[in-house]
């Protein structure tokens, strides 16, 4: 398996493929994210058409293993959204998702996946509109990057 | 906190079931859904996917009918799973929970597709986008119901008690309604007195009700009421727990003076040699070192102000103070409260326009703000009721007023929402000099005038009518200081499309309003979220004006946002009712989202037991495992993602229904 991924590696200086449309995975907390994504929704703040949305209830909920399936499963890129550092509905699960991230980046990163393919970002509920720049700006660089070398492997 | 509150937690008694038969329905929302994507595409797809035996689309699955015709196939025995494709989950989750529920299916076989705020409102104008997103989405979520569980709603007990913060004419309308219900009620009030801003007030428009007149009776119902705890000259230390049992920790700030002692009667104060500018008063008058905030004040104690206080010793000479209340050495104190619910009423803060340097705030002796005329026009204020201008003592014979300062501004640092009450307010003040000096010229510069409220455009038509008020329309550019301190002002009128430059005694800037200073402290202890102008944030701007995002918790008054007297009334009317419902019922129904240690998979390595930052889990020395209590649970899932030995499971959000849904998107399946 880990085989089939280091030589699907990339390189992101190579190949450069803005025609198509990255598939982003958005893991969204219940009490800020999903509800500032909801807020951008409510106020019809325009995005690219890229973003699926997966509702847990905390950032801290979200496992390593769920950001590998899905880049293994071809997605472009995993957007795991956060409430602001002391912001967090249930004290300080946003933290233990910040300090995860370099250990998982890491980990992608020995499976062959550009780094960007992970991002965390602290959006609160009232942020549709930081929101809807963070798709805008993460669509642009996953068309930099290119699709998720997997998906040409398959 | 430690004894169970819970009336029943025991696990799922739904018979789970093999079968597994799912129903998809697809909501038009009126044209928010099917006027940008093709529906009839949507349901052909949605057939195509394992186990959806039914797929049906309806103008609004909401109303009645809507729910009516998914009860009937639960009824018939056709689905026994149901994904609707419509808004958000957090709008509508409950509606169709509780159409299982009365159908006799588990509400937690339900799942709800957000194909509404998180498709086809962000994707108006790319219907083809958003068509995949939508049908996506509805994988996603049929992908989730195959893996359901069926749960059982955790009940919990609500304490018949509130937690009311900030006791200005929200908090004290909050406090008496609920208490006059026979709720128990803390009302806690970070100043020495309670009161807030109304007390600063001299008259309320549109009526010219004297403001100390309708508000100080109502703090002395507040101190007599026998349901009514006063905490005064406190603040919030920590918050803990969840709806209906919340274990609160108060900071009891040092008076100095014994208030079981202190009497009240003042003859410190008399003694008492060091004078400070009066906070109550925004510093224009003096005040003692030791004091009450003004003759009013309830409770009507003294307080030591330490940062003046010389310690001079003079006020605690028996002779001075006979109950011998005077206490140097006080120090604070934590006090520990039990309440079911929180009401959140910290009011706002006047804007400071110090830095809108055009209009030469504090540079200038004749520029004053709304709140400094306040004072002045009050006959409790520092002249008596007759506004003077500051740098000479003499009443001003040309006044101006200037709209919308650090409101309706975009430039970084002020506020681009309206204040709403500065528009009253000005106009009020300018017909209350009118009132004592016919013969003065007062003039409003505004944008627009926003008179709303009831009874509000009359008084406004009668400003300009009867008291001769000008009214200018046309955004100040800039005030300059001639040499006798008179102001020179630079403006445009709009209507005439030209400049004009107009010399006044002295310029009143119509502060608005904004968030308290300690607003994101208060936000981070109570884990309620904030709006992106400051302001609490409610949990549904139209249908959910008073709760919070977090169950229990309420907000009241201008802490919401800007508003005047009768809405702060009446939304701590609202906020008082919905305390009470939860209060009255006496139990709660929680989401039973708590995690579970499944005994044969945990290997007792104990990883999860720091991470829980409720101390939920607990270990077992007997079976050598970890043990989560799922009434200190929160439901988080932080454990879950923990757990190196995947023995953790969190109801409706399991490894099992979120990988589910990832492979089920992405995946195909």
């Amino acid at each position: 398996m880990v085989e089939t991924i280091v030589n699907g590696a990339e390189n992101a200086h190579s190949e450069k493929n803005q025609d198509y449309e990255p598939f982003i995975l958005g893991i969204f907390c219940n009490w800020c994210t999903y509800t500032g994504c909801d807020q951008a929704g409510t106020s019809r703040m325009q995005r690219p058409p890229n973003l699926r949305v997966m509702r847990v209830m905390c950032s801290g909920r979200v496992e390593p293993e769920m950001v590998i399936e899905a880049l293994k499963l071809g997605a472009d890129g995993v957007l795991i959204g956060a409430c602001h550092i002391g912001d967090c509905h249930y004290v300080n699960g946003n933290h233990k998702t910040v300090r995860r991230m370099p250990v998982l980046v890491k980990l992608i990163e020995q499976y062959g996946f550009n780094p960007n393919r992970v991002w965390l970002r602290h959006i609160s509920a009232s942020e549709g509109a930081e929101l809807t720049e963070i798709v805008k700006e993460y669509v642009d660089i996953l068309k930099k990057i290119g699709p998720n070398p997997i998906k040409k492997k398959k | 906190m430690s004894k169970s509150q819970t009336t029943d937690v025991s696990p799922a008694s739904f018979p789970e079931s093999k079968d597994i038969r799912i129903g998809v329905y697809v909501c038009h929302c009126g044209v928010n859904i099917a006027g940008v994507i093709n529906v009839d595409e949507v349901v052909a797809y949605a057939k195509t996917l394992p186990n959806v035996v039914v797929v049906r689309q309806y103008k609004f699955y909401c109303s009645d009918n809507g729910q009516a015709e998914i009860g009937r196939d639960i009824r018939d025995g056709l689905v026994n799973r149901v994904v609707v494709a419509a808004c958000s989950p957090r709008m509508h989750e409950t509606t169709f929970r509780r159409v299982l529920l009365e159908n006799g299916l588990n509400p937690f076989y339900f799942v709800q597709a957000n194909i509404r705020e998180h498709a086809t409102w962000v994707n108006m104008y790319e219907s083809a986008g958003a068509q995949v997103i939508a049908q996506d989405h509805i994988r996603m979520q049929v992908s989730k119901a195959r893996e359901l569980k069926a749960l059982k709603p955790q009940k919990v007990m609500v304490r018949p008690s509130a937690l009311i913060i900030g006791a200005g004419i929200s908090g004290i309308n909050t406090a008496l309604d609920l208490a006059d219900q026979g709720f128990q009620v803390y009302l806690l009030e970070k100043d020495a007195t309670i009161g807030g801003h109304m007390a600063q007030l001299d008259k309320t428009f549109p009526t010219m009700d004297c403001s100390s007149c309708i508000l100080t009776p109502k703090m002395v119902d507040v101190s007599r009421h026998p349901n009514i705890t006063i905490m005064a000259y406190s603040e919030l230390e920590s918050v803990d727990g969840f709806v209906g049992n919340f274990e609160v920790k108060i900071r009891r700030k040092a008076h100095y003076v014994d208030q079981g002692k202190c009497t009240g009667c003042g003859e410190c104060s008399l003694h008492c040699p060091v004078l400070v500018g009066n906070k109550f008063d925004l510093g224009l008058s003096p005040r003692k070192a030791i004091y009450i905030a003004f003759p009013q004040a309830v409770p009507g104690l003294y307080t030591i102000d330490m940062d003046a206080c010389i310690k001079c010793g003079i006020c605690a000479q028996t002779t001075v103070c006979e109950p011998q209340a005077i206490n140097f050495n006080d120090q604070d104190e934590i006090d520990t409260i039990e309440v079911g619910t929180i009401i959140v009423a910290t009011g706002y803060d006047p804007i400071d326009p110090t830095n809108l340097g055009n209009y030469g705030y504090g540079r200038f002796d004749n520029v004053i703000t709304g709140l400094e005329m306040e004072r002045n026009l009050s006959s409790t204020g520092p002249n008596l009721g007759h506004p003077v201008r500051p740098s000479d003592g003499t009443s001003p014979k040309s006044i101006v007023w200037v709209q919308c300062v650090g409101s309706r501004d975009t430039r970084e640092g002020y506020h681009p929402y309206c204040s709403r009450v500065c528009c009253m307010s000005a106009i009020k003040q300018a017909r209350q000099y009118k009132e004592k000096h016919p013969e003065a010229q007062c003039y409003i510069f505004y944008m627009d005038i926003r008179a709303f409220g009831k009874g509000y455009e009359e008084f406004y038509e009668s400003a300009g009518h009867n008291f001769g008020i000008k009214f200018m329309r046309g955004r100040l550019a800039e005030i300059q200081e001639n040499p006798d301190k008179s102001l020179l002002i630079r403006a445009e009128d709009t209507f005439l499309s030209q400049p004009i430059e107009l010399n006044v005694d002295m310029v009143v800037l119509s502060i608005g309003l904004e968030i308290t200073q300690d607003s994101d402290q208060i936000a981070s202890l109570l884990a309620i979220q904030k709006s992106s102008d400051g302001f609490f944030m409610e949990a549904h701007p139209k249908l959910r004006p008073v709760d919070s995002l977090t169950d229990g918790i309420f907000i009241a008054g201008t802490a919401q946002g800007p508003k005047d007297i009768p809405d702060a009334v009446s939304q701590a009317k609202g906020a008082a009712a919905g305390a009470a419902i939860l209060m009255a019922k006496g139990e709660v129904e929680v989401d039973p989202y708590f995690s579970i240690v499944q005994p044969g998979l945990c290997s007792g390595c104990r990883s999860c037991i720091n991470q829980c930052p409720f101390g939920a889990i607990t270990f077992d020395q007997v079976l050598n495992i970890a043990n989560i209590n799922p009434i200190k649970c929160k439901g988080c899932g932080t454990c879950v993602s923990t757990c190196p030995s995947e023995a953790i499971m969190q109801n409706h959000f399991t490894t099992k229904q979120l990988m589910a849904i990832i492979q089920g998107v992405l995946g195909g399946k």
